[in-house]
């Protein structure tokens, strides 16, 4: 019984602050929902009807909503265009994916054109260059030349 | 990079930059319309009225302006927290009440607003014409509006015929009730 109330005991202490942690505040919601009439972000308005969402937002949190519950009411209020981020779902996650996609597509494309930058089109590559201090041959025309050589010196 | 690949990517590319040049026009083209009929008015042109169906403020049902064909409109847009408001919604209700036998509508428009706030307002004021909801105000931008309060007067065909941006006279709301309503 001692050890089942010590456990107890033990995972109330460590569950308590992952509560705590979940309960959002004004500022955190503040930067998140943007202000209908001014199109700016809650924290940089000071309009009536951000005063007001204010109010709102303190009321829902001091009623025990989590930070989900709170942007889905004032969606259902003002819809989507209230959240300062589309949500990650459905055609919205096009907002997310895209600029990530543009970016991987900007470095595979600066990726490509540096490196035919580096190895002009028909010159030996610096690395061949160092490597015996000349210009290799075709291997066909190094045949052709030895054959011819070979029939100058016969 | 084989020439085939190369034309599919160009291809690629053009066809994105059409769609973004596609998407800005019409941006562009939706928010002018607006602001053209505001322009029209002005010169003293009667543009037919955009259409506008919204959710009734109070219930489940949707409000039409088409299903107001045949009367004259005031068409009032409103927000709870809006300090002008408060003073003509007293007047439209007035007028209501007075023009409501000659074929009168009074519509209002409550947008960007939390509805619970809208219906404390219209109780406080005893409004009885009809009230829709639009949170998001997306019937602004095809509205021509700026800001809060704004008034359209509707004649009995659907035409717009005057327009005043913020808080109307009471000499104005008079002179274009009679305008929209016509001769009698």
């Amino acid at each position: 019984m001692t050890r089942l109330l010590l456990f107890a005991a033990l995972a109330l202490a460590v569950s308590a602050p992952a509560f705590a942690a979940e309960r959002p505040t004004l500022a955190d919601l503040e930067d998140e929902v943007i202000c209908p009439t001014c199109n700016t972000t809650l924290e940089l308005s000071s309009s009536p009807i951000a005063e007001r969402m204010r109010v709102f937002i303190r009321a829902r949190i001091a009623a025990g909503d989590s930070k989900g519950e709170i942007k889905d009411k004032l969606v259902a209020e003002f819809g989507e265009g209230v959240l300062a981020a589309p949500p990650r779902q459905g055609f919205n996650l096009l907002a997310w994916l895209l600029p990530a996609g543009g970016a991987l597509a900007a470095v595979f494309t600066l990726a490509v054109l540096a490196r035919r930058w580096r190895t002009p089109r028909g010159e030996p590559t610096a690395a061949t260059r160092a490597a015996n201090g000349r210009v290799p041959l075709d291997p066909e025309l190094e045949r052709r030349v030895d054959e011819e050589l070979a029939r100058y010196e016969a | 990079m084989a020439r085939r690949t190369r034309i599919l990517l160009q291809a690629a590319a053009v066809a994105v930059v059409a769609s973004l040049v596609v998407l800005l026009a019409v941006e562009v083209f939706s928010d002018s319309k607006g602001r053209n009929l505001v322009s029209a008015v002005r010169r003293g042109e009667t543009p037919p009225a955009p259409s506008l169906e919204l959710p009734a403020l109070e219930g489940d049902k949707r409000i039409s302006l088409a299903s107001y064909r045949g009367k004259a409109v005031v068409l009032n847009f409103w927000a709870s927290w809006c300090e002008p408001c408060k003073k003509e919604t007293p007047m439209l209700q007035e007028a209501y009440e007075r023009y409501r036998g000659e074929g009168l509508v009074v519509l209002g428009v409550n947008a960007q607003d939390f509805r619970t706030d809208a219906r404390r307002f219209a109780e406080r004021y005893e409004v009885t014409y009809p009230l829709v909801h639009d949170g998001p105000g997306a019937t602004r931008e095809a509205w021509g509006l700026t800001g809060f309060p704004e008034t359209w007067w509707i004649d009995r065909q659907g035409r717009l015929v005057a327009y005043v941006q913020g808080q109307f006279s009471a000499r104005e709301l008079e002179r274009n009730i009679e305008r929209a309503l016509g001769p009698a």
